[in-house]
């Protein structure tokens, strides 16, 4: 009787119910990222661990690194300024007109997001194939062009083909993020600009634009990390192989080859806690600076 | 009544499922033996153990193994093992490791079990070399499976067509002469180069005793040897007598359908390649003819031993010494040896079956060849097969050779084959 009062209790009640999550999450989050945090600091060799101070993050200087990086940001700018606003006027151009055609569309638009990352890797490296008989190079050769060797081109060839996969793979997403914000703009807006003689243009500019702020913060936020943390595209386009001259080389990327291709759990601690870094510190300088936090807390 | 109809059909589907579970577990009833696990890479490897496991089981009724192989895609086989190793748990019995990934297991305590007990025995017997590139501090921790010679395959139809006669070319510079003319005579090139992988280059440079690391581990990658060779690929290259394979190396698939469709005259690998022309090439039956590479000076060596991969037995293992025993059996024995030969076309480690008869006698190889004697050929060359040092930083160089240094002289060709060397070497030293 009384063990079922305790339980009972306003006090003991709350803390049952949230046990699973703060078990899962001291578990499976806090343990390995403090443990990531001390194997940063160490060499870390089957049966053999030891202190070395600031030597991982001394090794990170090295030029592989810094292409890493510079790939990382860069698909991360790029996909930023392809992945926001293409999505945004797609989403806008499906909110209106005839809806039937208009979920067809939806649908076709949607229907990459399901297919795994590593599927269409693997038929965007065989697309883009370098035989005379992989279907781009039979395409170049049709319009008289030279066949290429696609996957074995400079960086800027590299970059291409990625942003084609993030955008083949991601638009859809980003429009059911948009469309939902879309849908929650009153209608009344847009009567009463149409009453004061608004134009089409003037009204996403006016309108749309500013009332989707919140799903475009969001949708920014999220790209920030997908970009930064790309890493299986570059590795199935390039099939488990280190890319040319490290075109598709990210950050993730040079991670995974540390750690589990060459065994150095140690460096790849510091890797991560780098990336961690650079992630935390942009998206909250990113939220800070829209104000994000703010009009969070004056609405409570 | 309609329950009554749904109770008897879940009976019905209950039953059916004790009958079905019972019928698998007959079939599936476990053999007597200690089970024995196996990841690899290659399918080809994982059938010549299959058929190895069979004959041991016969030969060893008291020692029985139920064997239990797996292939896994290259890469993600080796960092499936790095991990499991390094966790402590997960590692199969007995395990192959590719030559450039063997250092990375070398690191911190060896997770892997030395072999010393059950190689002692026949020791003098090997081709030591090949021993050794598995090997730390004088403990020998994987056994190879051949001495990986390399060799150069002609199309004879292609040069045929061209009037070339193989067995003119004699030296690189020869080479390249006939290549030039095969190009202008077909259209077709004379080779094929990888530009994302180290098997074109590193033959070469072994060939004349140079090589990506020196016996003490220094990283050698940028010596005179290496930056010559290296501006002779790009001669060829542009002069056209060889192209970039397509797909970037001879293990894609897209090179396999061009050089099956006769797409080049002619590729040098280490001889293991000669299985996948057996394998994944059926159209060139009849129509590739192997021979010692061409040499660099008169008097150079014909020939590289590349060695490829090493069988180990992980410290994971259930039954340590039974694994041992079984991998010395089906790798280390005279019969292992010859089935090497028999079944896979590798040139076996073991010198003292080369003289035996089953090495001439006619298999895939021989009819798939024009070789009437393949091995024969390779007798020919045994003492100029020089070996490569396997050591802490050869990953590391052959990532760079392979992802920068070959596309950035040859594919590219933004940077000259001495700064490319340079750069990748410094990068990995």
């Amino acid at each position: 009787m009384k063990l079922k009062q305790t339980i009972g209790t306003s006090k003991i009640t709350p803390y049952v119910f949230i046990f699973p999550f703060i078990a899962s999450f001291l578990i499976f989050y806090l343990y390995p990222i403090i443990s990531t945090f001390i194997m940063g600091f160490q060499l870390v060799y089957p049966g053999q661990v030891e202190f070395i101070g600031l030597e991982n993050y001394r090794k990170l200087n090295n030029p592989e690194f810094k292409v890493a990086l510079l790939n990382s940001f860069r698909y991360t700018i790029y996909t930023l300024l392809l992945l926001i606003p293409l999505p945004l006027v797609l989403s806008v151009w499906l909110n209106s007109g005839n809806r039937t055609i208009n979920s067809i569309y939806r649908s076709i638009l949607y229907v990459p997001t399901l297919i795994s990352v590593v599927v269409a890797g693997t038929i965007m490296r065989l697309l883009f194939a370098s035989s005379n008989r992989g279907i781009i190079n039979t395409l170049a050769i049709a319009l008289g062009a030279e066949p290429r060797q696609w996957l074995l081109g400079g960086p800027s060839q590299a970059m291409i083909l990625l942003l084609i996969l993030a955008l083949w793979r991601w638009v859809g997403v980003n429009i059911i993020y948009f469309l939902s914000g879309l849908q929650a703009i009153p209608d009344e807006l847009y009567e009463a600009a149409n009453i004061d003689g608004a134009s089409g243009f003037q009204k996403f500019w006016r309108i749309t634009i500013p009332l989707v702020k919140n799903t475009t913060i969001f949708v920014t936020t999220i790209s920030i990390f997908g970009g930064l943390a790309m890493f299986e595209e570059s590795y199935i386009l390039w099939s488990g192989t280190a890319s040319p001259n490290n075109a598709g080389l990210t950050i993730v990327g040079y991670l995974y080859k540390k750690g589990f291709q060459e065994g150095e759990m140690g460096m790849t601690s510091a890797i991560g806690i780098v990336l961690l870094f650079i992630v935390f510190t942009l998206n909250t300088t990113f939220l800070k600076t829209f104000g994000f936090f703010e009009s969070e807390g004056r609405q409570r | 009544m309609k329950r009554f109809l749904l109770l008897m059909v879940l009976i019905t589907c209950m039953i059916g499922m004790v009958f079905a579970a019972g019928s698998k577990e007959q079939t599936a009833a476990p053999k007597e033996g200690t089970e024995l696990t196996f990841w690899t890479f290659q399918d080809l490897h994982m059938d010549f153990y299959k058929t190895m496991a069979k004959l041991w089981n016969e030969q060893n009724p008291d020692r029985k193994i139920i064997f239990k192989p797996e292939v896994l895609p290259f890469q993600d086989m080796h960092t499936k093992l790095l991990v499991s190793l390094q966790a402590g748990t997960g590692a199969p019995d007995m395990v192959d490791i590719e030559i450039g990934k063997f250092p990375n297991f070398m690191k911190g305590d060896i997770q892997l079990a030395s072999l010393n007990d059950v190689i002692d025995p026949v020791r003098d017997k090997f081709i030591t070399a090949r021993l050794d590139i598995y090997s730390k501090d004088g403990q020998n921790y994987g056994l190879p499976f051949h001495v990986g010679a390399s060799v150069i395959f002609y199309n004879v139809e292609i040069l045929k067509a061209a009037g070339v006669n193989p067995y003119a070319i004699k030296t690189w510079d020869d080479f390249l002469q006939m290549g030039k003319i095969v190009k202008a005579k077909t259209g077709k090139p004379m080779a094929t180069v990888e530009v994302n992988g180290q098997w074109s280059f590193w033959p070469m440079i072994a060939q004349q005793g140079s090589d990506f690391v020196d016996a003490d581990g220094n990283v050698i990658l940028d010596n005179a040897t290496n930056v010559k060779t290296l501006q002779y690929l790009k001669d060829l290259l542009n002069s056209g007598a060889a192209i970039a394979a397509p797909g970037g190396n001879h293990h894609a698939e897209e090179y396999y359908g061009f050089m099956n469709d006769g797409g080049a005259a002619a590729m040098w690998m280490p001889m293991w390649y000669m299985n996948r022309f057996t394998d994944y090439m059926p159209d060139l039956s009849k129509k590739i003819l192997i021979l010692p590479m061409p040499r660099w000076t008169a008097d150079g060596k014909r020939s590289a031993g590349m060695g490829g991969t090493g069988t180990a037995v992980t410290k994971q293992a259930k039954d340590i010494q039974l694994a041992k025993d079984f991998l010395m059996f089906a790798k280390g024995s005279e019969e292992g040896n010859l089935r090497i030969w028999e079944d896979l076309g590798f040139d076996p480690p073991r010198w003292d079956v080369w003289d035996n008869p089953r090495m001439n006698a006619p298999n895939k190889f021989t009819n798939y060849y024009v070789n009437d004697d393949i091995f024969g050929m390779l007798l020919g060359i045994k003492d100029e097969i020089n070996s490569v040092n396997v050591k802490d930083r050869l990953p590391a160089v052959i990532d760079r050779v392979s992802s920068s240094v070959m596309i950035q002289a040859l594919q590219q060709q933004n940077k000259s084959p001495a700064e490319a060397l340079k750069e990748g070497a410094d990068l990995s030293r």
